[in-house]
């Protein structure tokens, strides 16, 4: 439970960080919160020659409200967001899944921008983001680019992210005003990944549903964006019988593997409970309740 | 008022002994993260090994280069099994007869045994030295089931014993079998069988879990080679045998070691065994001369050292009509991995299973017991139970609750038809034990009106009307603890005898040592309330010392509920050689006969002039100075106390649990759990152990199990996935007592500490089972996690 050796960067400007993991490339690893890093390190199925912490860049730290959007550096931790009066008032959701992820102590340390670099598909934040349709900033040496969060996971720990480009900020479009939103997630106990969680987000007019986004985490080897599923939503009452065929449609997309979580079948049937779930919650919330 | 003028019941109070609350003296420097665990030793040039590993469950070991490995500045030496070879510690017997390979002598037998032992200058270097080892293996068929080891053309795991007829068990009837164990009347009850109106059958595996102590396994090994002195700290829950096996296996001279447990952070049986850490740390410091140090990881003792249970059981019962039981048949595969290395000291390979019929009244039992080896860890230990009992209680708390069904009856009133009665103490069980006390009616009786149990079944008739699932479990358990009398047990043939030595000092406070050796039960606090009853010197007055060999009197440790019925005893037992030099001494200071003088909490009084006394504090000072003559000075004691038979504690628990039917997830709505341990020393620290195991009966009954897959490889030996509760996962406990003294112990107790782990098991497997009763479920095994559950409900149609 020893890392292999390394060496130990600490770049002052986000120009220096670029240009550090420019130079060490496949060797070099990006250190945040370290959360999900280093254990990987211990165990050495990660043995980086070189780690590039972005602790000392103030920078990539913060939540601003833009107008359209609210902007999250991606060095600001999970504790940080949870106690965000920006994000609470805009985006309540975050607030509901930074409180299922692990422990307190983690989330002190652990930052939004660790989470959807990650890759691992049992990260809580990137379904979220899917449902939020968030946008991902990215620096590489030239320059900013902007991609989505949905169709930056390609496969475990396999995403859109170049190796010498850096996650600087996500962009998250602010959900229409009253909106309802639920992340649930189904754990063997606190500190667990899900063995299937489910984030919904959507809006009514009229007593019909105008807007609707479901993503899934865990049950795949990315999130997945149950595209389907809230489409079969849109202009119902979201009543009971729409609930279960989305939460059927959820289901049909997923590609579990079985560990100690459980086989197949239950993960795959816990996806579609907690998209059950997620929706009648959702549901209340935009109703007003 | 004075000390000395205040009134005899203010006085008893001041004393803080048996029955008072005191707060544990060991838990200020415990909060405050002032403990001295194993891994806070720290001796000057102290070098650090660790292992090699096996990455293959069963293969042969065609290489080992170990140059690379040396050649790293700062490794200092790489042992394997051919260095220990010409010492003849490559292997080392177990306590249980067999053999264990302390490094894989030419093939591995279990995923992650220990190949090589590098040292190095820092944990560091050899962490990195390790991954310079290279091992070339042929991998071997891997037996991971032990129906499949019994097979008759199962590939051997045990090629060193291949062809022995024994393994210090008894006969053996194939190369991967360790013994048979059986126990009654075979006869009988097939006849009972036989005539019974009503028979029941259940295959029920307790599952392989692993105690997994909060620290794990560890040691520091220091030889001065100067006097030729060799110190071992570690994590020893029995610290003089130890010393003994270490004199035995390494023909070091016995008065040449020393061996300290300092803290330590849990043991639950797992720290019980000698494990090749040990030897191999303490051959490196006599090889290198300085101390060396092994401190296992998360990993290494979740899979290697000392996992428990792993029984496949099959009981079968008997009853008539109106259901009084007639007999229990019990057949059990125990497998017991690639070595026989079950901790134990009694002298049945199966260790007290035998206590099987529990509670209950039955005429006619038969057990048998097939050891087995396979291609996994070595074990098991008595996982916070006295040695095979939890299994034992496990099979009969459950088969009571399928024989209900069958009958169509409660199952509280089948307990309640079935049970051993008050009268019948002191009772000889069909299989052999005579129990000491106890009352069983009384204990259900009550906690079933603190429940409202008659209130539960109609909420839970109602429930079920709506397809809502709750479940109502109940266990009704007894134990057998305190091992053990010296004719039943023992230790290499040492007896499971334990000792208490007491030196009073001259201003009337004291210090008392023991033979066992605490893992967080609180025995600086208890065996000090034990004296001050005794002996009438106030707790906190007297300093309880533990764990070291050279100043403590010769023990056997603390495991299996043993260290009150056996150390408790011996504590009350020199105390009362203590109280009777004292007499002598007041008789001197008061010129008055021994029999003209009464006691009094803490002082003699002289008969009839009751202003005559001489204090406990007097009586100290005088004891120093002004013997009668003829009496030696000093007033010190020690006893070695042999149990005349075990203890029998005992509980009723109730649970009541809400089970989610589309995701499985069972919520623990109540636990209410009643225990009679006899004589209460300190209900606050009775109240602890209760939590404490009634937790870890929780994560065994909902969430630990150590799964392998074909090939043997370990799954889920971290805490990720092995279940260990936190706060959050663990439901309110509510605890109660009745209180049935032990008559042959000396102040009536008898043991505490493994109760919850024994009866809490029962208790929730037997509400998860319940909740789907009325569906047909007589069975489902543990542990009751949410896909388990899932899986049952979506059997049966009714997750959605
Ligand atoms: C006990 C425990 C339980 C946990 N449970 C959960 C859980 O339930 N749900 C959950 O979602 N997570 C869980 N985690 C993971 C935790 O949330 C991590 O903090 C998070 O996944 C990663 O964030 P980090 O800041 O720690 O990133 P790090 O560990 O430092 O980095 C993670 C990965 O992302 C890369 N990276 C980090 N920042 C950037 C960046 N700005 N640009 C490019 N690449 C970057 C790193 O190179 C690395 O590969 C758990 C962790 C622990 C230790």
């Amino acid at each position: 439970m020893i890392p292999a050796n390394f060496d130990y960067h600490r770049p002052a400007s986000v120009d220096e960080a670029v240009g550090l993991i420019e130079q060490y490339g496949d060797d070099g690893a990006i250190l945040a919160g370290g959360h999900s890093l280093i254990p990987m390190m211990k165990l050495r199925f990660a043995t980086p020659g070189h780690l590039i912490d972005l602790k000392a860049l103030d920078e990539l730290r913060g939540i601003e409200d833009t107008g359209a959007d609210i902007r999250i550096g991606a060095m600001t931790t999970q504790a940080e967001l949870r106690a965000s009066a920006v994000a609470a008032e805009a985006c309540p959701i975050l607030a509901e899944t930074v409180d299922v992820i692990a422990d307190p102590q983690v989330r002190n340390m652990g930052t939004l921008g660790g989470n959807v670099a990650n890759g691992d598909p049992g990260n809580d934040m990137p379904a979220v983001m899917m449902a939020l349709g968030a946008i991902y900033v990215l620096r590489g040496p030239g320059g900013e680019r902007e991609t989505p969060a949905n169709g930056f996971y390609k496969g475990i720990f396999d995403t859109e992210r170049a190796a010498n480009e850096l996650l600087v900020a996500i962009r998250v479009p602010k959900p229409p005003a009253g909106h309802g939103y639920a992340y649930k997630k189904l754990k063997r106990k606190v500190g667990d990944y899900a063995t299937a969680a489910a984030a919904v987000i959507l809006a009514l007019e009229g007593g019909a549903c105008s807007h609707a986004a479901i993503a899934l985490t865990n049950v795949g080897p990315t999130a997945l964006n149950a595209g389907d599923a809230a489409k079969s939503l849109i202009g119902t009452s979201v009543d009971g019988e729409a609930q279960a065929r989305a939460a059927e449609l959820a289901m049909e997309i997923c590609d579990p593997v079985s560990d100690m979580h459980g086989p197949v079948e239950y993960r795959r049937n816990m996806a579609g409970v907690m998209t059950y779930r997620a929706i009648a919650e959702a549901l209340g919330r935009a109703k007003g309740g | 008022m004075s000390e000395t003028t205040a009134p005899a019941a203010e006085r008893e109070l001041g004393l803080e002994g048996v029955g008072c609350e005191r707060r544990r003296k060991e838990d200020a420097r415990f909060i405050q993260g002032k403990g001295n665990y194993v891994d806070d030793i720290k001796l000057a040039g102290t070098v650090f090994g660790d292992f090699v590993r096996s990455p293959c469950a069963h293969g042969r070991i065609k290489s080992i280069d170990a140059e690379k490995a040396k050649a790293l500045p700062g490794v200092l030496a790489v042992l394997t099994a051919e260095d220990l070879k010409p010492l003849n510690l490559h292997w080392m017997p177990t306590l249980a007869g067999d053999v264990q390979a302390v490094l894989a002598d030419g093939k591995v037998h279990f995923q992650n045994q220990e190949v090589a032992f590098v040292i190095a200058e820092d944990r560091y270097i050899c962490a990195d030295a390790i991954q310079l080892v290279e091992v070339d293996y042929e991998e071997l068929p891997v037996i991971v089931d032990p129906k499949v080891a019994m097979a008759p053309d199962a590939p051997v795991i045990r090629e060193d014993v291949e062809g022995k007829d024994t393994v210090g068990q008894g006969p053996r009837k194939h190369a991967n079998h360790i013994f048979t164990w059986e126990v009654g009347d075979k006869a009988a009850t097939d006849e009972a069988f036989a005539g019974a109106d009503v028979t029941a059958r259940e295959e029920i595996t307790y599952q392989r879990v692993h105690p997994a102590p909060l620290e794990t396994c560890g040691c520091v090994a220091s030889m001065d080679a100067v006097s030729g002195q060799l110190t071992v700290y570690g994590t020893f829950q029995a610290p003089h045998v130890v010393r003994t096996v270490v004199s035995l296996i390494a023909g070091l001279p016995e008065h040449k070691i020393r061996i300290i447990a300092p803290d330590i952070g849990g043991g639950f049986g797992n720290k019980v065994g000698p494990y090749p850490g040990y030897v191999c740390a303490i051959v490196g410091t006599i090889v290198l001369g300085r101390p060396v140090k092994w401190v296992e990881s998360r990993l290494d003792n979740i899979s290697t050292t000392s996992f428990a249970r792993d029984y496949h059981m099959t009981g079968e019962i008997a009853a008539d009509r109106d259901g009084k039981i007639k007999a229990l048949r019990v057949q059990v595969l125990a497998d017991h991995g690639a070595f026989n290395t079950h901790a134990q000291p009694s002298k049945w390979p199966a260790g007290m299973f035998s206590i099987v019929t529990g509670s209950y009244d039955i005429p006619a039992a038969h057990v048998v017991v097939d050891g087995v080896y396979t291609n996994k860890a070595p074990g098991g230990v008595a996982y916070r139970c006295s040695f095979r009992v939890t299994e034992a209680s496990y099979l009969i708390e459950r088969m009571i609750d399928v024989l209900a069904s069958k009958l169509k009856m409660d199952p509280a009133e089948l307990r309640l038809k079935n049970f051993i009665q008050p009268s019948q103490f002191p009772y000889n069980s069909v299989l052999g034990w005579e129990y000491d006390s106890g009352d069983y009616p009384t204990a259900l009786n009550k906690v079933m009106e603190a429940v409202d149990y008659r209130g539960l079944r109609k909420e839970q008739a109602e429930k079920r009307a709506k397809g809502e699932l709750m479940g109502i479990g109940i266990a009704t358990f007894t134990e057998i603890v305190g091992a053990g009398p010296s004719r039943n047990c023992d230790i290499l043939g040492i007896g499971m005898f334990d000792s208490c030595e007491i030196r009073i000092h001259p201003t009337g406070t004291a210090i008392a040592r023991f033979g066992t050796k605490s893992t967080g039960q609180g025995h600086e606090t208890t065996y000090a309330q034990i004296i001050a009853s005794e002996i009438g010197i106030p707790s906190d007055d007297i300093t309880i010392e533990e764990g070291d060999t050279d100043t403590a009197p010769y023990g056997l440790g603390t495991y299996g509920s043993r260290s009150t019925p056996v150390a408790g005893a011996a504590a009350a037992q020199a105390a009362r050689k203590i109280r009777a030099k004292a007499q002598k001494i007041a008789a001197h200071m008061l010129e008055v006969g021994e029999d003209d003088l009464e006691w009094e909490v803490d002082r003699f009084r002289v008969k009839g002039l009751p202003e005559k006394m001489a204090t406990m504090k007097e009586i100290a000072m005088a004891a120093y100075g002004n013997v009668p003559a003829g009496m030696e000075h000093g007033l010190e004691s020690v006893d070695y106390y042999d149990p005349p038979n075990f203890t029998f504690p005992f509980g009723a628990y109730i649970c009541v649990v809400d089970v989610d039917r589309f995701t499985g997830e069972v919520a623990v709505r109540r636990f209410y759990a009643l225990d009679d341990c006899g004589t209460r020393i300190n209900p606050m620290i009775i109240e602890g152990q209760i939590h404490g195991g009634l937790t870890e009966a929780l994560a065994i009954a909902m969430g630990q199990e150590l799964l392998f897959d074909d090939i043997g490889n370990v799954l889920g030996a971290s805490f990720l996935d092995y279940f260990m509760p936190t706060a959050v996962e663990t439901p309110h406990w509510e605890t109660d007592f009745t209180v049935t003294p032990s008559p042959h112990h000396p102040i009536g107790a008898k043991g505490v500490g493994e109760s919850p782990n024994v009866g809490g098991v029962s208790a929730l497997s037997n509400a998860v089972i319940d909740a789907f009763a009325h569906l047909g479920v007589t069975h489902m095994p543990m542990p009751h996690t949410p896909w388990r559950v899932w899986q049952k409900a979506n059997e049966l149609g009714i997750d959605r």
